[in-house]
């Protein structure tokens, strides 16, 4: 699940990481007032960052600064309601502009090859990591987490040491780089990132300017498989930026996920639900969606999964296919009966079922007059060949 | 032989008493495999499926009374963790849990502590392994296979059985089919099957399934391209059309920063000469053209 930054820069600021303040307004008047309180805190200028769930905010003009109250509401009013990449802008962080010396990358995430905690720095700091990781790899360093002992100092050390970081800041990164760490296991995040993680000019207490490691953004992605264990983070999920139908799909008890073309999909398993995907387009269709009913399906999920399916007015046909191992054809058949009976449009649709109790999901699917298919390939082009004859 | 699983496999299920324990221990012992002993603490000395298993309430106890050297685990995700290190200390060395939704992190230190006692983890989130006609540990329908020398190896579950089916379908039988499992953080992985099969003399070829996300898939290309230059192999990566930046069902299955596509692990595939099949249904002629003769 990801967050928003502002919620990621809460997660990070309760272990101990420097974060400057920071208020989440919903209007262009609440984005002046905010901007108010900063500058009458001494800040020279403010910033306001949209928040959404998608990269590239900054390239779109979702990043905006304001010399004044009324410029921050001016600002504000053109950031909320602009579309980034298909999400529409609902809230906006204000905080006080950080005067920038120099920008570096700081992130964690499970490394699936060495099966640890793995962080990488860079000192090509507020680019994308992915465009360093393509044009300059040498330019990310690593620090591979002890399983039991953790991210350890000397090794977040010889992190900083390799951007180019020196005292006293090299103690700052020290320290936020066991913070990232620790926000990672406090959290059950499978990645945690600070990009930038800047070194801002200041005027420190005595008066003299100071430099400063601050994290000026903060991106956090949950793992699904933990939240449960973490009551608190359920309530971070944006269900402004969700799909309606994910809610319904969770309650369900399903995976789906809504695609832009005309062919509904019902699978059980993700491999195979992917792979009937790929066929669709193989054989010169567009999937409407991915959606595994899971293992052991029942037939009140698979009429819930039709109803997700149906709730898409592009689909013009639907593709039912299901390898019994754990999951009854013969279920799944009576459900897709129940289904048909009751949906609100006639949709035409392909089923294959094999595997268990398929002889029995065969009989019950003849006697409802069903279109069926014997294999993966055949379910794919009948159901492409459908959604064609139902558009002329 | 086969791999992981065979003739040899002393199978302990921990978690024999919960539904899915039950129901796939029944398949398991009516397809020949060795279930010797079954586990929940608590119920000790009392027996399982129909009388004919002795429960135990620890595996250490299974492993002494019962010889158990292979462990199978239904347990729930809050308990799957303890229950993989408790057939480690045990001493048990080929281990398959099949539960689904472990965190991330939990798994860590037991991947780890599976490494040191040099261990073999197979998943979590998989269907186990079934070596056709000697040993199934696992959830994989027992229909869809049939005894011979192809070896398969898959990120996916239900995908698998689709391959195999195939594969049968065409004559092709199978030594041993390894569901690796499709979460982040796994006990095996494709190449730690691809040496096992290498190394062993009754596999002759091999069938790859893949999907979209990490770089397994790019890994296992090398080797191929190294270590298996004599060995016809077939491969099917799923998640051609999968947007990215979406999880697709498995917690593994993302493209995340424009890498893990389908694309590139065809292309590692290709490059490294495994034919990449469109459709899984094509994997059994992919093996012949590759020079495979069963």
């Amino acid at each position: 699940m990801k967050i928003q930054e502002a919620d990621a820069k809460s997660l990070l600021l309760a272990q101990g990481l420097p974060v400057s303040a920071w208020e989440v307004a919903r209007d262009p008047e609440a984005v002046k007032a905010a901007a108010q309180r900063f500058f009458a805190s001494g800040a020279g200028r403010v910033v306001v960052k949209a928040q959404v769930l998608v990269g590239g905010r900054g390239k779109a003009g979702g990043v905006k600064l304001a010399s004044t109250p009324d410029e921050a509401r001016e600002v504000g009013s053109r950031i909320l309601g602009m579309d980034i990449k298909g999400i529409t802008v609902r809230k906006v962080l204000v905080g006080a502009a950080a005067e920038i010396v120099k920008e570096y990358y700081l992130g964690a995430i499970v490394d699936r090859a060495s099966r640890r905690i793995v962080l990488m720095a860079s000192a090509e700091g507020g680019v994308e990591i992915e465009e360093v990781a393509r044009q300059n790899p040498g330019a990310i360093h690593r620090a591979s987490a002890d399983p039991e002992l953790g991210l350890l100092a000397f090794q977040a050390r010889g992190l900083g040491l390799a951007i180019g970081l020196r005292d006293p800041l090299l103690n700052q990164f020290v320290a936020i780089a066991q913070g990232l760490f620790a926000t990672m296991k406090a959290n059950d995040a499978d990645l945690v990132e600070v990009n930038p993680l800047a070194v801002v000019a200041e005027t420190g207490a005595d008066g003299k300017p100071q430099q400063r490691l601050v994290c000026l953004d903060a991106k956090i992605t949950l793992d699904d498989s933990a939240l449960g264990r973490h009551p608190g983070l359920e309530a971070l999920r944006d269900l402004d930026e969700e799909d309606p139908t994910d809610a319904q799909a969770r309650k369900l008890g399903i995976n789906f996920i809504h695609l832009d073309g005309t062919i509904g999909c019902m699978v059980n398993g993700a491999g195979l639900a992917m792979t009937t995907m790929d066929l669709v387009k193989h054989f010169g269709g567009e999937p409407a969606n991915f959606l595994d009913v899971g293992g052991g399906a029942r037939h009140e999920t698979v009429r819930g999964a039709m109803e997700l399916i149906l709730a898409d007015p592009k689909v013009r046909a639907i593709l039912v296919n299901i390898f019994g191992g754990i999951t009854r054809g013969d279920e799944v058949a009576a459900g897709l009966i129940e289904a048909r009976a009751e949906q609100s449009r006639r949709v035409p649709m392909v089923v294959r079922i094999v595997g268990t109790n398929a002889a029995e999901a065969a009989r019950l699917l003849e006697e409802a007059r069903f279109e069926t298919a014997a294999s993966l390939d055949e379910a794919a082009e009948k159901a492409v060949a459908l959604a064609k004859g139902a558009a002329r | 032989m086969s791999i992981l699983v065979g003739r040899d496999t002393r199978l302990v299920v921990q978690g024999i008493t919960g539904r899915e324990g039950e129901f796939h221990t029944r398949a398991a012992i009516a397809y020949g495999t060795k279930v010797v002993a079954g586990t929940r603490p608590g119920k000790g000395g009392q027996t399982a499926i129909d009388g004919t298993v002795p429960i135990f309430d620890t595996v250490v106890e299974a492993v002494n009374q019962a010889g158990a050297n292979t462990s199978i685990i239904y347990i729930p995700a809050n308990g799957a963790p303890d229950a993989v290190l408790e057939s480690v200390d045990a001493g048990i060395k080929t281990i398959v849990c099949i539960t689904e939704g472990i965190p991330a992190l939990d798994m860590i230190p037991v991947v780890e502590a599976v490494r040191r006692a040099g261990a073999q983890l197979i998943g979590p989130n998989c269907p186990g392994v079934t070596s056709p006609g000697r040993a199934k540990v696992g959830i994989i329908p027992a229909s869809i296979h049939k005894p011979g020398r192809v070896g398969v190896v898959s990120r996916s579950g239900t995908l698998t059985y689709e391959a195999v089916q195939a594969m049968t379908d065409a004559g092709l039988g199978q030594s041993s089919c390894v569901g690796i499992g499709g979460d982040p953080i796994i006990g095996t992985t494709f190449l730690d099957v691809l040496k096992l099969f290498r190394d062993d003399p009754e596999t002759d070829a091999i069938v790859m399934i893949g999907e979209i996300g990490g770089s397994a898939e790019e890994e296992a290309a090398a080797f191929a391209a190294e270590h298996l230059k004599g060995i016809p192999m077939a491969a099917f990566i799923a998640g051609r059309t999968a947007p990215p930046g979406r999880r697709m069902g498995h917690a593994g299955a993302i493209i995340s920063g424009g890498t893990g596509t389908a694309a590139e692990k065809i292309a590692a595939l290709e490059a490294a000469g495994v034919r990449v099949a469109d459709s899984p249904t094509q994997l059994p002629r992919l093996l012949l053209e590759a020079g495979y003769r069963p």
